[in-house]
């Protein structure tokens, strides 16, 4: 039974993975981009929640109305102002910008909110459980993977029965002919940044108040996510969903083996599906 | 200009020119000064002058793989960080001499290189890059648990081993900069001498069309693999230099990202990537920033990121390049240049 519980906090946290991962995999699924300040774009979103919350006095979840639109935008102004400049053949441009980036935001968020670690608070939401038996799950944890599911969904919606979505197909598949087709790339490219960084800043909201946070650990996350988005297969958000699921798991059962070795399970989870499968479990663009 | 209409044309192929030249008699000049540094140099500019040294072989060797193999990565701080660890456990566990530890922790770089190469190699562009960045991480993390090497908060090199590089204080900081001048004129050698070579050559092709250079039977997975265990394990070694300049190590400075790979790619992207020239003008500079500005910290840092976006984005061939384009010229020769000698004038164009 203890076992079956490390299980489904795994799957839960997965939940989390996912919703890291989601935003990276819109970004590479429609303009190809690979974004290294990721990472750093999760904690932004849970800074901006924390200055919300501290300023208007409500709860982080309430926030999320406000912090998600402002993500979203500066998603569509960073996307048109500077990341249209990098895309291209040459991969070397995106990822110095988007390096450039993250050393940029990194070091912003520790001149105005220093080096000490912060927390959003949900109150009595953050302890609560529900029980199914004998089994006991916290209610955020929960929470967390009930929206990864329904935002995959969501976007899976947009992608494939809506017209943005028809938008974002066509350039992806090419962007010539999508132009050819009176479609304005630099728009449609911006709107995609500008989802990606909305389900960023939920991201990093539900990450904030599952954990403390500091300015140096926009790395990791990013890692998370890009672990989560190979193990499930390019292009595939369901996949990324199974990939943060294993990589959640991973950590868990790791962890219940020996707290050193949490984050190292993940990483070795991630090896073990690149070595026996590269293009990863469920594949759905060629790249 | 016609070759047939003059016929006493005579074309003659050549590596060098008179710059380049007179800047290898300058930098052997300049090396000589450099080795005599210990001598008329303080010791806070040896300090920094080593430091510089290990920030341009790192440079140069992000450079070859970045630059001329197309391997983007950002998880070469895997291999500073693993020859800094190895410089330690050598010394304090095998009893060894520190400057044959750093030898031993390239060997030992190079192997380990090998099967971390086979698995991220399936990883492509900037999926490769962000693989290696899980190696280095998982390095780290693998590093934070070996207690007898003080788990996540790190050791100090123990006083035993830092009085058997010298006896005293002087000597050893001497030494410590001769060590580091050394790696710097052995790693630019190799990577000079590494792009002249054949393998160079297949290096080049690969660079400007990988189709093109497999249909002239070059085995692109082979050259790539033979750059990065290569430049694994040299980083290995400059890593282990690193550590005995700075004598205490923790996993979270031995395994930095920004230390050991943001500043070393802004170094050659903002002094040129893909030439020889372009890690040592980027270094220069980046030192003189970090002089300049080192009382205005994270400022500072963003900064640096700031002029290598502009770079990027408005001069992708940096500072080395914009000056070639200018002036034409290469102070270390990797061209070919094909010389026309007839009546009035002498042409000679790069290839």
């Amino acid at each position: 039974m203890e076992w079956l519980g490390v299980v489904v906090q795994g799957v839960l946290l997965g939940g989390l993975y996912a919703l890291f991962a989601t935003g990276l995999s819109l970004m590479f699924g429609v303009m190809r981009l690979v974004n290294i300040a990721h990472g750093d774009l999760i904690v932004l979103g849970a800074y901006i929640a924390l200055s919300t919350v501290a300023i208007l006095d409500v709860h982080p979840v309430i926030a999320m109305v406000l912090v998600v639109p402002i993500m979203g935008f500066v998603g569509y102004a960073l996307q048109r102002t500077l990341l249209n400049r990098t895309l291209g053949a040459d991969i070397l441009p995106p990822l110095l910008v988007t390096f450039g980036l993250s050393v940029i935001l990194q070091n912003a968020l520790l001149e105005i909110y220093s080096a000490d670690p912060q927390k959003l608070s949900a109150g009595p939401m953050e302890t609560a459980s529900v029980s199914f038996g004998s089994l006991s799950v916290g209610v955020f944890p929960l929470l967390t993977f009930v929206s990864a599911i329904v935002l995959i969904g969501l976007l899976q919606w947009v992608f494939y029965h809506t017209s943005l979505g028809r938008e974002f197909r066509a350039v992806s598949d090419n962007q010539e002919i999508a132009q050819l087709m009176g479609i304005n790339k630099a728009h449609v490219f911006g709107v995609a940044m500008a989802l990606a960084f909305a389900v960023t800043a939920i991201a990093g909201i539900l990450f904030g108040v599952r954990t403390s946070f500091d300015p140096s650990i926009g790395g990791g996350r990013l890692l998370l996510a890009f672990e989560a988005v190979i193990i499930g297969g390019l292009g595939n958000l369901w996949g990324t969903l199974a990939g943060g699921i294993i990589l959640g798991v991973a950590q868990t059962v790791g962890g219940q083996i020996n707290p050193g070795w949490q984050q190292l399970a993940g990483h070795i989870a991630f090896l073990f599906v690149l070595a026996i499968k590269p293009t990863g479990l469920f594949p759905r663009v060629a790249h | 200009m016609n070759a047939d209409t003059k016929g006493v044309l005579k074309t003659t192929i050549s590596r060098s020119s008179r710059v380049s030249i007179i800047a290898m008699v300058l930098s052997l000049v300049l090396m000589l000064v450099l080795a005599w540094a210990p001598y008329w140099a303080g010791r806070a500019e040896m300090r920094l002058l080593g430091e510089l040294f290990l920030y341009l072989s790192l440079a140069s060797l992000w450079n070859l793989m970045a630059g001329y193999a197309g391997l983007v990565s950002v998880g070469q701080q895997a291999y500073v960080g693993l020859g800094g660890y190895l410089l330690f456990a050598l010394t304090m566990f095998g009893g060894l001499h520190p400057v044959a530890a750093v030898l031993l922790a390239g060997v030992f770089s190079a192997f380990l290189s090998l099967p971390v190469a086979i698995l991220i190699f399936r990883l492509h562009g900037a999926y490769f890059a962000i693989g290696t960045w899980v190696i280095a991480e998982m390095f780290r993390l693998s590093f934070a648990q070996v207690q007898s090497l003080g788990g996540g908060s790190g050791t100090s090199l123990p006083i035993g081993v830092v009085k058997s590089l010298a006896a005293s204080r002087s000597g050893r900081e001497s030494l410590s900069y001769w060590l580091a001048l050394g790696a710097v004129v052995f790693t630019l050698g190799f990577v000079f001498f590494f792009m002249r070579s054949k393998k160079g050559l297949a290096l080049t092709a690969i660079r400007d069309s990988e189709a093109g250079a497999a249909e002239l039977g070059i085995n692109i997975w082979r050259s790539k693999l033979e750059v990065y265990v290569y430049t694994s394990a040299i980083t290995g070694v400059i890593g282990g230099l690193i550590f005995l300049q700075k004598l205490r190590i923790s996993p979270d400075a031995a395994f930095s990202v920004s230390d050991w790979t943001a500043f070393v790619i802004f170094i050659v992207v903002i002094g040129g990537i893909g030439t020889l020239e372009g890690p040592i003008i980027g270094t220069l500079l980046f030192f003189i920033l970090r002089e300049s500005m080192a009382d205005l910290g994270t400022t500072y840092l963003m900064i640096l990121g700031l002029v290598a976006i502009v770079i990027m984005l408005k001069a992708p061939q940096g500072i080395w390049g914009l000056i070639r384009q200018k002036f034409d010229i290469e102070l270390f020769p990797l061209s070919y240049f094909v010389h026309q000698k007839d009546a009035s004038t002498q042409k000679s164009s790069g290839a």
